[in-house]
C-alpha cells in the first residue's frame, strides 16, 4: 500500500509539473465543450429557395407568400430557365429550386392536377428529406385551403384521425442538451485514455522504465499507480463539464447523480484500460498515439452520439458490444435526460464491469511479457 | 541536392523499417473507411416503438401493420396502460409510444373522427422530429386509404427532384468528410510528431549541425508522408467508389491535385505544431485533440454549418477541411470543374502558405 502512495505521489507531481500538458488538460477541452456544443445542430434553418414564378397569378403568389412567411425558408426569385436556375444549386448559391408552372392557377380551378417541380440539393440527405418534409407540408396545408375556396363547399366527411404528438425530456427540442453529455463524455475519455496510453510508454521510450522495472515495485503497483493519477483527472473533467452544462446550458439533471457518477467510475476504468492495454503493446508514443486514435474515433462514431446507433447495421451493433462510448453515452443521456435510475442501466454497468476486468487482466499479462 | 535526397531516402527507410506502424497507417483507413460507410447514417431504420391499444381493431391493427412494413419502425411491445409509457422510455429502447383512444375505429365510423396521440422521446431531437414526421406521414397515407381514394378531384402534386443523390444515401455526405477527417489527423499527427520525436529523443540537435538547411530537413521529413498520405487518399477514393457506389462525376485528376493540395496543408499544419511543442505528448495532443472533434463538428462533415450560429459559421471558414469537404462533393458528386472550386482552392493554398512561414519562422528562432 505505501508503495502505491509513493508511486502514486511521484505521477502527480509529474503531471502538475508539466506546465505545458496542465493547460491542454484542464482548459483544452472546456473551451471545445462550450463552443462545440453549438455546432451540433441537425434542424433546419435558413433554406435558400430560388422560386420561378411562370404563373404570376394570385395563387402562385399566395403560395410564395408561405414559404416567405415561414421562418425556414429565404426566398429569392429568378426569371431564368429552371436548368439555369439548378445552376445555383451547383454554385451552393441555393439549396433549392421551386418551379411553379404556367396555367398552375388555370389547372386548379379547373380541377385538373397541378404540378410544381422542386429541385433539392440532396448531398446531405438529412437535410434534404427534412427540406423536402417541409415544403409538402407547405404545400399540403395550402393545398387544402385552396380546393376548399375553389369548391366552395365543406369538404365531404371523411374519415379524420387526428395525431397529437408530444414531446417528452425535451419539449423545447434543445439540440444542447442533447449534445453536451455526448461531446462531454468524448472529451474526458480522449484526455484519460491518451494521458494513460502515452505515461507508460513514454517510460518505455525514454528508458526509464528499465530503471522502474529493476526496483522492487510490484506489477501491479505500477499499474495501479499508473492508472490512478489520471482516473482521478478525468473525474474531476467530467464533474466540472457537467457543471458548466448545468450553471450555462440548463443542462437538466433529472436522474440521480450519484448513479451517473457510479456509472461514470466504471466506465472510466475500462477507458483507462485500454489506454494501458495499448500501451503495453506497443513500443513507441507514434504507435500507441495511432492505435488509440484508430480506436477511439471509430468507438465515437460507433457511440451513437452523433448519429443515431439504432439505425446501425446488426453486425455494427454487435461490434459496439466493445464500444464503451456506446454504453457510457447511452447511460449518460438516460440517465440526465430521462430520469432513468440505475437499475434501468444495470446491464450496462455490468458489463462494463466485465470488460474493466478483462482488460485489466490483459494489461497485466501483457506487461509482465514485455519486461 | 544529394545531401538532402539521402536525407530523404533515410527518412523513407526510417519509416517503412517500422512495419507496426506501417500497418497501422494504411490499415486504419480502410478500416475506418469501410466501416463508417456501413455504420454512419442518419436515416431512420428500426425504430423501437409501443403501442397502447385499448380496443383493438382492424383500423388499428391495419395502421400498426403499415408502420412496421414501412421499414422504419418496430413495436416492440403493446402497454396495458398508458401509465407504463414513462417506464417503457426509461429503460431505454423504446422511442414513441403510440396511444389509440378507446373505441377509435366506432367512433371514425360514427363521427368520423378519430384521435391518436404520440408520446415521442425527444431527448434526440433530430431523432425526435424525424420520428414524428414519418409516424405523421405514415398515419396521414393510411388515412387517405381507407378513405378510398381522394374525395376531391385535381389539387397540387409536387414533384421532387433529389439533385445529386437521387437515392438520398448518407454515403454520399460521409466518404467525402471521412475522406478529409482521415487525411487531416494521419497527416498532421505524422509529421508533428515525426519533428518533435527528433526533439525529444536529442537528434534534433544532431541534425541541425548537419550541413542540411532548416528548409531541407523539413522537407525532408515530410516528403515520405506525402505519399504516405496519397496512397492513403487514393485508397479511400477507390473504396467509396468500388464499395459504397459514391460517383466520381468531375475529373479525376483534379480531384487528386485537390487531395495532394489538402495532404501538403495537413502536413504544414503539423509541422508547425511540431516546431512549437518540446514533446511528442504535447505534439500529439495539439494535433490530435485540437483538431479532431472540429474537425467532424465544424467542417459540415455531419451537421449542416448554416445551423450553426454566426460566431462558429465564422469560426469554420478557418477550418481547412471545410474547404476540401466543399472542393471534393462539387467534383465527385456535382461534377464541377476548376470554375465551381477555384475559390476553396485558393484558401487551401493561403493556408498551406500562413503554415509554412510560420513554421519557418518558429524554426529558425529555435536555432538560435
Amino acid at each position: 500500500m505505501r508503495t502505491i502512495l509513493y508511486i502514486l505521489r511521484k505521477e502527480f507531481t509529474q503531471i502538475f509539473r508539466n506546465k505545458t500538458m496542465l493547460p491542454i488538460i484542464f482548459v483544452v477541452p472546456v473551451v471545445q465543450l462550450v463552443v462545440l456544443v453549438f455546432a451540433a445542430n441537425m434542424e433546419l434553418k435558413n433554406i435558400d429557395m430560388t422560386v420561378l414564378d411562370r404563373d404570376k397569378s394570385s395563387t402562385s403568389q399566395r403560395l410564395i407568400a408561405k414559404f416567405s412567411g415561414s421562418p425556414y425558408y429565404n426566398v429569392t426569385f429568378s426569371e431564368a430557365s429552371i436548368d439555369k436556375s439548378a445552376d445555383d444549386l451547383y454554385a451552393d448559391k441555393s439549396d433549392m429550386v421551386l418551379h411553379i408552372p404556367q396555367h398552375f392557377e388555370r389547372d386548379l380551378h379547373n380541377y385538373k392536377q397541378a404540378d410544381l417541380q422542386v429541385l433539392i440539393n440532396a448531398i446531405n440527405n438529412t437535410s434534404a428529406s427534412l427540406m423536402n418534409g417541409y415544403t409538402q407540408s407547405i404545400v399540403m396545408d395550402y393545398n387544402k385551403d385552396i380546393m376548399l375556396e375553389i369548391s366552395q363547399k365543406q369538404p365531404q366527411t371523411t374519415d379524420q384521425l387526428e395525431v397529437e404528438s408530444s414531446f417528452w425530456f425535451n419539449p423545447e427540442l434543445n439540440y444542447k442538451i442533447y449534445m453536451l453529455p455526448g461531446i462531454l463524455v468524448v472529451l474526458v475519455t480522449v484526455i484519460g485514455m491518451f494521458l494513460t496510453a502515452m505515461n507508460l510508454v513514454r517510460e518505455k521510450e525514454i528508458g526509464t522504465i528499465e530503471q522502474i522495472n529493476v526496483t522492487p515495485i510490484r506489477k501491479h503497483h505500477l499499474l495501479i499507480g499508473k492508472l490512478v493519477p489520471f482516473w482521478v483527472i478525468a473525474m474531476f473533467e467530467l464533474a466540472f463539464g457537467l457543471s458548466i452544462g448545468y450553471f450555462f446550458f440548463d443542462l437538466p439533471i433529472e436522474g440521480s447523480l450519484v448513479s451517473l457518477f457510479g456509472f461514470g467510475s466504471i466506465y472510466l476504468l475500462v477507458a483507462l484500460g485500454i489506454g494501458l492495454f495499448l500501451s503495453t503493446i506497443t513500443d513507441n508514443q507514434q504507435q500507441v498515439m495511432f492505435l488509440a486514435y484508430f480506436f477511439m474515433l471509430t468507438f465515437i462514431l460507433m457511440s451513437g452520439i452523433f448519429t443515431p446507433a439504432d439505425s446501425m447495421p446488426e453486425w455494427a451493433q454487435t461490434i459496439n458490444y466493445i464500444n464503451p462510448f456506446y454504453y457510457f453515452i447511452r447511460a449518460i443521456r438516460m440517465i440526465l435526460l430521462k430520469g432513468s435510475a440505475f437499475i434501468h442501466v444495470l446491464p450496462e454497468a455490468l458489463s462494463l464491469l466485465t470488460y474493466a476486468l478483462i482488460i485489466f487482466t490483459l494489461a497485466l499479462w501483457r506487461y509482465r511479457k514485455t519486461v | 541536392m544529394k545531401r538532402f535526397l539521402a536525407f530523404v531516402k533515410k527518412e523513407f527507410f526510417h519509416i517503412f523499417r517500422d512495419s507496426r506502424t506501417l500497418l497501422i497507417l494504411f490499415g486504419m483507413p480502410i478500416a475506418q473507411i469501410l466501416l463508417f460507410g456501413y455504420v454512419i447514417t442518419t436515416d431512420l431504420k428500426d425504430v423501437q416503438i409501443a403501442i397502447y391499444d385499448p380496443t383493438p381493431s382492424e383500423v388499428t391493427q391495419g395502421l400498426v401493420h403499415k408502420l412496421e412494413s414501412s421499414g422504419y419502425f418496430i413495436v416492440d411491445q403493446y402497454l396495458s396502460s398508458p401509465d407504463e409509457a414513462e417506464s417503457a422510455f426509461k429503460t431505454g429502447d423504446i422511442r414513441e409510444v403510440i396511444i389509440f383512444e378507446a373505441g377509435l375505429a366506432e367512433k371514425l365510423k360514427r363521427d368520423g373522427k378519430g384521435d391518436i396521440q404520440l408520446l415521442i422521446d425527444a431527448s434526440d431531437p433530430n431523432m425526435g422530429n424525424l420520428i414524428n414526421q414519418y409516424t405523421r406521414g405514415t398515419i396521414l397515407k393510411y388515412q387517405q386509404q381507407i378513405n378510398e381514394g381522394p374525395a376531391v378531384s385535381g389539387g397540387i402534386e409536387v414533384e421532387s427532384r433529389m439533385m445529386f443523390n437521387a437515392g438520398l444515401d448518407s454515403v454520399y455526405m460521409f466518404v467525402p468528410g471521412t475522406m478529409a477527417l482521415i487525411l487531416m489527423l494521419i497527416s498532421a499527427m505524422m509529421t508533428s510528431i515525426s519533428i518533435a520525436r527528433e526533439k525529444e529523443m536529442g537528434t534534433m540537435e544532431v541534425l541541425l549541425v548537419s550541413p542540411l538547411r532548416p528548409l531541407q530537413i523539413i522537407l525532408g521529413k515530410v516528403t515520405p508522408y506525402v505519399a504516405l498520405s496519397f496512397i492513403n487518399a487514393v485508397t479511400i477514393i477507390v473504396l467509396g467508389n468500388t464499395v459504397f457506389g459514391v460517383p466520381v462525376k468531375g475529373s479525376l485528376l483534379l480531384l487528386m491535385a485537390e487531395s495532394l493540395l489538402f495532404i501538403l496543408l495537413a502536413l504544414s499544419l503539423g509541422i508547425l505544431i511540431s516546431t512549437v511543442s518540446k514533446t511528442q505528448q504535447v505534439a500529439m495532443f495539439i494535433s490530435l485533440f485540437a483538431l479532431m472533434l472540429p474537425t467532424i463538428l465544424l467542417s459540415g462533415f455531419i451537421f449542416p454549418i448554416e445551423s450553426m450560429p454566426d460566431i462558429l459559421q465564422g469560426l469554420s471558414l478557418l477550418m481547412p477541411p471545410r474547404w476540401f469537404i466543399t472542393i471534393i462533393k462539387n467534383i465527385m458528386l456535382k461534377g464541377a470543374g476548376m470554375p465551381f472550386v477555384w475559390k476553396e482552392t485558393l484558401i487551401l493554398l493561403a493556408m498551406i502558405l500562413f503554415f509554412i512561414i510560420m513554421s519557418v519562422k518558429k524554426f529558425k528562432i529555435r536555432l538560435e
